[in-house]
């Protein structure tokens, strides 16, 4: 193959769905898979004002995720009528278009970013969409998968496709072996402290490198999700075996004849190997230890075992002036420990590590310790699948004895919708995905970290070192 | 979507870079029904102390900013959340155009896809923007989408890049909408040879 006409992954999926050309070079796109959630009470109040329906309803899936409860599974419950109205109205306009529903007494409910891959609704080769800027989890199966404003997913119910115009490409290989304690979330905190949060702004990221095809498909839906963290339009991961065997059985996965051909195309998706990108990156794994934000963008990141950032230090005047203004709200000196900053709350859930591997790789630090008398620990499963495998493992009574809340799934704290949030002022150390002002309460303080760093400051009482806790060290 | 040409008003400046659309329009009131307008909620926790009071210090609680239909944002305005909500918010307060180095990519889309005019201009002109703000804080901006520029009272004149068919949407106040179904036939066309050719 020439160079010319060597192509890369993402370019290989955008080709195969561009329907028309507009004449500012804006491409009119086929949508796969829109997966919709109890944010779309606007979108559909809109269609039915314009006396349209869904166009392709059987390529549409919905789950109430941002505004339901976690301690009931009771929609009637919710006691603010406005947030109820976005649960109840998800249900009623599904139901009266004829969209597949995953309801809150559903065991398939979730977070839909849970949901799609874990259903098998998520494929490699496909352009999947949805109104939220974590849509970018779904390409770790090999698909672009991206967010969008609600204006475009009316376009998109209306008429299953989307006007884009090309992004960039970028390629960030990470190579070598993963330290014991290091994992998914500490590759893309990582990531994002390198290119910054704008980092990658117009691009879809493809992550490549042993360090990335090493990881389980949970790995990889962890980092894919935190691509819009670095502005990425969508990251993706390049299917093989381990997104084969992912995919193999699930319920929306092609079966029989079918799988074989699709095996057949998925195989060709891979970027060819003298395709270019349009900006490379590399890092290297070895370098990469737990990592944890200490101030208010997920790219104030640092080591554990460093110190809290000087921003005397800072490149920039206006770096140091933003550094200052993070670590003021943060309530935290520059030059203090990571180590020895105390926590409120932990919270364990959401789209980036809300799935079994993160619940048991926190449960593995859990197991046979006390979440510390000053700490309100709470697991949310990424979904109700999630919940039960995580219960018939026993997952629930290692965490309930150590004293976390065990609770339904749903987006929860990760930005409080739906009333859960932390309290003014408190700290949390969250597996979440933003530590923005506000993000998950007002003038809460967010730690953003990985599902065994959030268990270890659990029971210590502080931000810690995971790698210190672990069994033979 | 009501159609924008021109128009000559005071700035709002906003100086931090990478102002998240956590900040512009914070979750909790995301469920709020469109009907009552999101423009009460627009930098809700930045605009009013936990008591409810203005922040004398914020930019919209300054007399010469309060009626400001143009923003003045720094490097990555709109980044994080896909939120259309944080648009809704400037547009239902009343902005009209929003000014900055660079925008998140999806707040940049859903600006315009509520007649909000995003225009990206370089840092050292927003930064000297932002100085002639501070200096002169009822500074009347001229934006011309027509002729694609952005002028200032002294005559300087700033020419702004924006794509064809966006320009073409907001001076007509034109529904994207309409222009696709318009191409039906192609959707169904293609719809009818896709997943059938041989891959």
């Amino acid at each position: 193959m020439t160079a010319a006409a060597a192509r890369t992954m993402f370019e290989k999926i955008w080709s195969r769905h561009r329907i028309l050309e507009r004449p500012d070079g804006q491409t009119l796109l086929y949508i796969d898979r829109h997966l919709i959630h109890d944010g779309y009470a606007p979108a559909f109040e809109f269609l039915t004002a314009r006396g349209l329906k869904p166009h392709s309803p059987s390529q549409t899936f919905a789950t109430p995720d941002h505004y339901v409860p976690t301690n009931t599974r009771e929609a009637s419950e919710i006691p603010d009528a406005e947030r109820r109205y976005m649960v109840e109205s998800l249900a009623q306009y599904t139901s009266d278009f004829g969209v597949q529903m995953f309801g809150l007494k559903d065991q398939r409910h979730g977070i839909v970013h849970v949901v799609g891959p874990e259903q098998g609704i998520s494929q490699p080769g496909m352009i999947l969409v949805c109104a939220d800027s974590h849509t970018s989890t779904h390409g770790a199966v090999g698909a672009l998968a991206f967010g969008l404003g609600m204006t475009e997913a009316n376009h998109i119910l209306a008429t299953q496709t989307l006007w884009q115009r090309m992004p960039k490409t970028m390629r960030i290989t990470v190579d070598g072996r993963l330290a014991a304690g290091v994992c998914a979330k500490d590759i893309i905190l990582a990531i994002i402290g390198r290119i910054g949060t704008a980092g990658a702004t117009g691009h879809v990221i493809e992550y490549a490198g042993s360090a990335i095809t090493g990881l389980t498909m949970e790995g990889r839906l962890t980092v894919c999700n935190m691509s819009i963290e670095a502005g990425a339009r969508a990251g993706m991961i390049a299917p093989d075996e381990t997104t084969f065997s992912y995919l193999a059985g699930r319920p929306y996965a092609p079966k029989g004849e079918e799988w074989d051909r699709a095996l057949a195309r998925w195989r060709k998706l891979p970027t060819d190997l003298e395709a270019s990108f349009d900006s490379e990156i590399s890092l290297d794994s070895s370098e990469i230890a737990p990592m944890v934000t200490w101030g208010t963008s997920p790219q104030d990141v640092a080591p554990i075992d460093g110190a809290i950032p000087d921003p005397e230090e800072a490149p920039s005047p206006e770096r140091r002036e933003s550094m200052e203004r993070a670590l003021k709200y943060m309530d935290l000196k520059p030059g203090d420990r990571l180590d020895s900053v105390a926590v409120d709350r932990v919270f364990i859930g959401s789209c980036t590590n809300g799935r079994i591997e993160d619940l048991r790789s926190a449960a593995a630090v859990a197991a046979g310790r006390k979440v510390h008398e000053n700490v309100r620990g709470w697991v949310v499963p990424g979904s109700g699948l999630v919940k039960a495998q995580a219960e018939a493992e026993g997952l629930d009574v290692v965490f309930k004895q150590a004293g976390f809340e065990w609770r339904e799934a749903g987006c929860s704290m990760c930005l409080g919708t739906n009333g859960e949030t932390v309290g003014e002022f408190e700290r949390c150390a969250s597996t979440s995905n933003r530590n923005f002002v506000g993000r998950q309460g007002r003038n809460a303080r967010t730690h953003l970290l990985s599902p065994q760093m959030a268990a270890a400051a659990a029971v210590t009482g502080h931000l810690t070192d995971v790698r210190k806790m672990l069994p033979g060290e | 979507m009501k159609a924008f040409k021109s128009l000559e008003s005071a700035a709002a400046p906003f100086l931090p870079p990478n102002i998240d659309t956590d900040q512009i329009l914070p979750a909790r009131f995301l469920h709020k029904p469109r009907s009552g307008g999101f423009g009460q909620y627009l930098f809700h926790d930045l605009r009013f102390d936990v008591n409810g009071a203005e922040r004398p210090e914020f930019a919209l609680n300054q007399p010469h900013h309060r009626d400001a239909r143009v923003v003045v944002a720094n490097v990555n305005f709109g980044c994080g959340s896909s939120r259309e909500n944080a648009v809704w918010a400037l547009h239902d307060y009343g902005f009209e155009v929003v000014i900055a180095p660079s925008f998140g990519d999806i707040f940049h889309t859903n600006c315009v896809k509520n007649g909000l005019l995003p225009i990206r201009l370089p840092e050292a002109v927003v930064a000297d923007l932002f100085a002639r703000i501070s200096e002169t804080p009822d500074l009347v901006i001229r934006v011309d989408l027509e002729a694609q520029t952005v002028t200032l009272p002294d005559g300087s004149t700033h020419a702004f890049e924006i794509d064809p068919f966006a320009k073409y949407c907001l001076i007509n106040g034109f529904d994207e909408l309409d222009y696709t179904l318009s191409h039906r036939d192609e959707i169904a066309a293609f719809e009818n040879r896709y997943g059938r050719e041989n891959d």
